[in-house]
């Protein structure tokens, strides 16, 4: 029995290697030479941003999709970030603001580099879906500065009051079918056609059932993935270029079917190293990771037997764990309720609570807060947000501070001191209440 | 034979300046405490502080011993205290003639080749002056500004060498670099292991010179010296925190967060305190503990170091005083000026502008003592608040000036609440890790290699 | 009757400005039974409304260089800026607790993240975010923003227990007008002459008008301007800028004095812009609302928290500006940590260049008690005005 398993998860692992990270691979590998390559092809490109992102509504247009958030967290991961971020302040941006910003303004002064060393495009079109992020207006101003081109503003309505109104709706799907499209058709030069946008909104939805189950299959006990640093590679796809395409519904197929396998071997979490000795952690993540150590930060976790069960930055692109799924029936409203419901664009109760949910429902050990100098839309308001989930699930809760691509805002040794003496105490809290009962 | 063995556990807490040991027995008793500077090398400091510890543990064991037997009676502290003097003066004059060899050693060969038997007399005569002057140093009322050998030795081996060197028109360069470089060397060794000679000749000192003390009482205390130093301290298990705890070449078995230790220790202080609050060199951390002296929860300063002890380091170097001044300057005020930015980097420009802008020293430095607690505040607000008794540790905490400004602050937002603040706190996340590592003992864990 | 003279004024201002127990607002609630005050932050709130609905429209901006700042830092990392800090100490401190409702209008992810923690904080208190719309087309911006003041209307309605008036609304809509073109009157004659009326004056006034229900400040500015104009003051030889950036944490009174004495006239500023946010008069017959509207889409200032959809017309209403009041200069006073203005500042920075006028940049914090730098830096940047002008 016991070789059996073992041989199990030996195969479970091989396969996920094999299948989902390489299809995902080949996925970015793609996107990235179809948009070097424009030149050659005379394809357009928009460039937008990750929440609130119309991606299915740019593929009706033909139009290539760039996201500047993505390729900052590429050269965060590449550790090119950190001379980017110099470059701009060098040119007057100043250092307290978003390195994201910063990042791609200093990539561009640097010769626009894509990942695959060919030079990124500029865009024909910049889609400004203005969604839960401040920085975002002003970024697209910068870049509209830049490129001198189209520039589409989405405004879409913060929910302040925990609730989305007759009022906004109607508001955004006026600005997207009287504003968005009519100016993606000129700059395209492709008509509008509305059963396109209903396919492509049809492939979403099938997409986002299988993320979902991928997603709770952390409230098992070991976890079979790292809903947080794992997740960030399982929300891609859907994050990025791909919602609405073969590509992503396959992608999610694959991941399913390997998460659905290590649930059957019992297995953990895999992480760069392998699979997770025994999990001994339960956590819920608030707040973006930082890209330029991703793989330092990860292993504090990984290397303490910690997993994280649920995490809110796996719903910046979209919440479809609490239900919603784009629904092809409904086809600008649901790209309006789309982008209106994505994690940022929640009222600080609305995180609370659902943070507060996550705890409960993933049978966690309490919330971890990496709370990010770059992006005040998620971080003012998190000690608040600590206490507060705290008082409502009787959990402790840590708090850690960095950077999402700055270098400078990386300090390792602060930060591993913290997460050891949160586990510890977890550890400590768990024996007393043992030898108390 | 088992009387002549004790158990005992060892905490040790690697801090960025100091590292503290704290050695307790099985009833959870402090039996010795050690400090040392941290220097760049965390293994020496933690053996150097645990030595310190045990010669510590020593001196406890005595007292048990002459208590028992009612030698001494009202006398007894005078003589322990005699009697750790003449040790001190002992452990001093052993390295100072380790010292002494070390520099000889550093003049052989190179540059001063030729000059080498005029700077060994030199040297001779630098360290003749240095032995003499050694029993004044330990005298009884001496003030020493510091226990630390580096800063007893360092001071007047600079004011002999000069001297020397001026007399006999040697480079004084040349003897300041050896003992520059000898210096580091016999810091990083810990005391010789002969500690029971060492004791043996303090005790006949102090006997010696001591009136009143019959033949008899004298061989009395003499037979319970020795019993005493014959029981084996045995070392049943160790437990290292602080900043430098990674460091150490132990397994995480024997290494604990500095905050879990630092709210048991406080615990063990004060059973009654659920609110701990720690400001040291780089960080402040505000600690919330059960009545087990369990954590709950913790909240430390956030990245950017603004108002940690650090901060009035600067001020004191940018008023050209000393940090122990500060506190006394600040209680002169009666009207604090009002800091805003508790930010070290604008720090200097803040106070020269309000200095140039006439307002008066005392007031400025009182109301830095205020930003500092306002910014600790915050932080314990952050942990959870204040709810019963309050325990203020670390540096910080020894600075009149800042526990007044606490006192106060306490009281306007959270009421009258016990404040606790212990003259040994800068042993509280040592004493936390000893009795970690009495729990473990407890808890059936033995140390590596020792099943 | 004597009129009073600007230094009695300017002292009332002042002790208005200096009270961080709002007593003014205090007494106002207390004078008649169910009086009901509604806090707002910067940058834009249409006041009428709450006016119209007989409730007292109450600026907060932070707790300035006075306010300790105790609880504050506890909900906030050291790299958020000032204002949200202070404003919590306010709250909790009780020195708003007869504040019966908070209006967070959208300026930036800080205070919109606010409008949340308040809802948490003082469960008691109605708490708003307001947002605006980025798109200024009438049937699409407009209708959205018609519905979210109507919202807003009702809420308030609800809160006092009677309906608010389109007749009252348009009442209100004339007590602003009037306050309007009063504030925009006193920003003229400081254009004209500028040692006539110091920014620091200027600045108090504009404060006054947060605190003070709007009649009364229409006659403080009335009465300022008259007594303003009857006395001649001394001229120096300044340099005249504008200020930008100051639009949300409020720079310490001294920050604004040191300018003139390290000789800079203000003669131009983006400070507590809802005093005049409504750059032309709001019509009085129709549907007030859809005035109200149809003024903030058409005819409302520029800045960094609204979209500008022309990309030719960014960082052009601070060249207005600077044209307008016959400004040598900008100096770009930014708080720390201020995303909308700082994010905004490299895009007004090239506007200028092209057009050839010079600026400084420099960052404060509401708390900022080193005025030696600034001083330094705004003197340097007079001085080379003045040279550069000379040539």
């Amino acid at each position: 029995m016991n070789t059996n398993v073992a041989t199990m998860k030996g195969k479970a692992a091989d396969v996920e290697k094999d299948a989902s990270m390489r299809k995902q691979k080949e996925m970015m590998a793609a996107h990235y030479d179809r948009l070097t390559a424009v030149p050659q092809t005379g394809e357009k490109v928009c460039s937008t941003f990750v929440p609130g992102n119309l991606n299915e509504l740019i593929g009706c247009f033909d139009l290539v999709n760039n996201l500047p958030e993505v390729n900052a967290i590429q050269n965060g991961l590449r550790r090119t970030s950190g001379q980017y971020v110099l470059e701009a302040e060098k040119l007057g941006h100043s250092e307290d603001v978003c390195t994201y910003v910063k990042s791609d303004i200093g990539m561009i002064a640097k010769g626009n580099i894509a990942p695959n060393g060919k030079p990124f495009p500029n865009p024909d079109v910049l889609l400004l879906s203005y969604t839960g992020c401040f920085t975002f207006m002003k970024w697209f101003e910068l870049l509209r500065e830049q490129y001198q081109c189209e520039t589409i503003m989405l405004h879409t309505p913060y929910m302040g009051d925990g609730k989305v109104t007759p009022n906004m709706i109607q508001y955004m799907v006026k600005q997207l079918r009287e504003e968005v499209i009519p100016k993606l058709e000129r700059v395209s030069g492709v008509k509008f056609d509305i059963d396109r946008l209903r396919e492509r909104l049809a492939r979403s939805a099938q997409a986002e059932e299988n993320l979902v189950h991928v997603l709770q299959s952390a409230r098992r006990r070991p976890s079979p993935i790292d809903a947080y640093f794992g997740g960030i590679y399982y929300i891609g796809p859907i994050f990025g270029a791909f919602r609405g395409t073969e590509d992503a519904i396959q992608y999610y197929r694959f991941l399913r079917e390997e998460i659905d396998a290590r649930v059957a071997a019992g297995a953990g979490p895999i992480t760069p190293e392998g699979d997770m000795g025994p999990e001994k952690y339960r956590l819920v993540v608030e707040g973006p990771p930082n890209y330029t150590n991703f793989r330092q930060f990860w292993k504090m976790f990984y290397d303490e037997g910690a997993v994280v069960v649920a995490s809110s930055y796996t719903k910046v692109g979209g919440v479809y764990d609490l239900g919603f799924r784009h629904d092809p029936q409904r086809p600008l409203e649901t790209l309006a309720e789309y982008c209106l419901g994505v994690y940022t664009n929640r009222s600080l109760p609305m995180r609370i609570e659902m943070l507060s949910n996550y705890v409960e429902e993933y049978g966690a050990d309490g919330l971890l807060i990496n709370s990010i100098k770059s992006c005040n839309s998620f971080s003012a308001g998190q000690l608040l947000m600590m206490r507060e989930v705290e008082k409502r699930t009787g959990k402790p809760a840590a708090f850690v501070e960095s950077d999402l691509v700055d270098p400078r805002y990386f300090s390792a040794a602060n930060i591993k001191n913290r997460l050891e003496s949160y586990f510890q105490m977890v550890e400590q809290r768990r024996a007393s209440a043992r030898s108390a009962a | 034979m088992s009387a002549q063995s004790m158990k005992t556990f060892v905490g040790i807490d690697l801090g960025s300046t100091t590292t503290k040991s704290v050695l307790i027995d099985e009833n959870q008793q402090v039996i010795g405490r050690g400090i040392t500077n941290s220097r760049s090398n965390y293994a020496t400091a933690a053996r150097v502080a645990g030595e310190e510890a045990r010669v510590d543990g020593r001196f406890t064991l005595f007292r048990r011993a002459l208590t028992d037997a009612g030698l001494l009676g009202d006398g007894l502290g005078d003589f322990l205290a005699g009697l750790e003097r003449s040790f001190r003066l002992e452990q001093f004059i052993e390295r100072l003639d380790d010292l002494e060899a070390t520099c000889v050693g550093q003049l052989k060969g190179g540059r001063f080749a030729a000059l080498e038997d005029r700077l060994r007399e030199a040297l001779a005569e630098t360290f003749r002056r240095l032995r003499a002057e050694a029993p004044d140093l330990f005298a009884p009322g001496a003030k020493r500004k510091s226990d630390f050998f580096r800063d007893i030795a360092g001071a007047r081996f600079y004011e002999h060498a000069e001297a020397v060197a001026r007399e006999g028109a040697f480079p004084y360069e040349v003897l300041l670099n050896a003992y520059d470089k000898a210096i580091i060397e016999v810091e990083n060794r810990p005391p010789s292991g002969a500690l029971s000679e060492q004791f043996r000749r303090a005790l006949a000192r102090v006997l010696e010179s001591t009136d009143g003390i019959g033949s008899g009482a004298a061989d009395g205390i003499r037979s319970r010296i020795e019993s005493s130093l014959e029981i084996d301290l045995e070392e049943s298990y160790l437990v290292g925190t602080g900043y430098g705890r990674v460091t150490l070449p132990f397994s995480k078995e024997h290494i604990r967060s500095e905050i879990l230790c630092h709210g048991l220790g406080a615990h063990l202080m004060y059973p009654h305190t659920r609110t701990v609050l720690d400001i040291g060199g780089q960080d402040t951390k505000g600690i919330q503990v059960d009545g087990h002296g369990i954590v709950t929860s913790f909240q430390m300063n956030d990245r950017c170091a603004a108002g940690c002890g650090r901060y009035l380091g600067y001020i004191a170097d940018e008023m050209n005083m000393g940090l122990h001044e500060l506190g006394p300057m600040a209680m002169k005020s009666d009207k604090p000026a009002r800091i805003n930015s508790t930010c070290t980097v604008f720090a200097g420009a803040e106070l020269r502008d309000r200095l140039s802008l006439g307002e008066r020293r005392e007031d400025i430095v009182a109301g830095l003592h205020r930003a500092i607690i306002l910014r600790a505040i915050s932080i314990i607000s952050r942990s959870g608040g204040v709810t019963n008794e309050f325990t203020f540790t670390g540096g910080v905490a020894k600075n009149q000036a800042a526990v007044r400004e606490l006192r106060q602050v306490v009281k306007e937002n959270y009421g009258e609440v016990a404040i606790n603040i212990n003259p040994d706190s800068i042993y509280t996340g040592a004493l936390g890790a000893a009795e970690f590592a009495r729990r473990a003992y407890e808890g059936g864990s033995r140390p590596e290699g020792r099943a | 009757m004597t009129m009073p003279d600007t230094a009695t004024i300017v002292a009332r201002a002042s002790a208005l400005f200096e009270d961080l127990h709002f007593s003014s607002a205090r007494e106002w609630k207390s004078a008649a039974p169910g009086r009901k005050v509604i806090g707002y932050m910067p940058i834009y709130v249409p006041r009428e409304i709450i006016h119209a609905a007989g409730m007292l429209p109450l600026g907060i901006v932070g707790g300035g260089d006075q306010l300790e700042v105790i609880h504050g830092d506890a909900y906030y990392q050291s790299y958020i800026c000032r204002i949200p800090r202070s404003t919590i100490e306010l709250g909790v401190s009780g020195r708003l607790d007869f504040v019966d409702g908070m209006l967070f209008p959208s300026i930036c992810d800080v205070i919109r993240n606010l409008s949340g923690m308040w809802k948490l904080m003082f469960p008691h208190v109605y708490s708003r975010y307001f947002d605006v719309p980025q798109n200024y087309r009438d049937d699409i911006g407009g209708n959205y923003y018609a519905q979210e003041l109507a919202e807003l209307r009702d809420a308030l309605a609800e809160l006092r227990g009677a309906p608010v008036t389109d007749e009252a609304l348009r009442a209100s809509i004339v007590a602003y007008n009037d306050n309007r073109r009063l504030v925009r009157e006193l920003y003229d004659y400081r254009i004209a002459q500028p040692w006539q009326v110091p920014a620091a004056e200027v600045y108090l006034l504009m404060r006054a008008g947060l605190v003070l229900p709007v009649e009364q400040h229409s006659e403080l500015l009335r009465d300022y301007l008259a007594a303003a104009r009857a006395v001649e003051r001394p001229r120096r030889d300044n340099c005249r800028v504008v200020v930008a950036g100051v639009f949300c944490e409020q720079p310490p009174l001294n920050l604004i004095k040191s300018l003139e004495l390290a000789g800079c006239y203000v003669v131009d500023d983006d400070l507590l812009l809802v005093t005049r946010w409504l750059t032309a008069e709001v019509p009085t017959d129709g549907d007030p609302l859809q005035n109200l509207a149809l003024a903030f889409l058409h005819h409302s200032e520029s800045t960094a928290a609204k979209y500008e959809p022309n990309a030719r017309e960014k960082g052009q209403h601070l060249v207005r500006a600077v044209r307008r009041s016959k400004a040598e200069g900008v100096i770009f006073a930014s708080p720390s940590f201020c995303d909308p203005a700082l994010l905004d500042r490299p895009m007004l920075q090239h506007a200028l260049s092209e057009a050839g006028i010079p600026y400084v940049s420099f960052k404060y914090a509401e708390n900022s008690g080193q005025m030696q730098p600034i001083r330094e830096q705004a003197g340097t940047f007079a001085d080379s005005i003045k040279l550069w002008s000379g040539q």
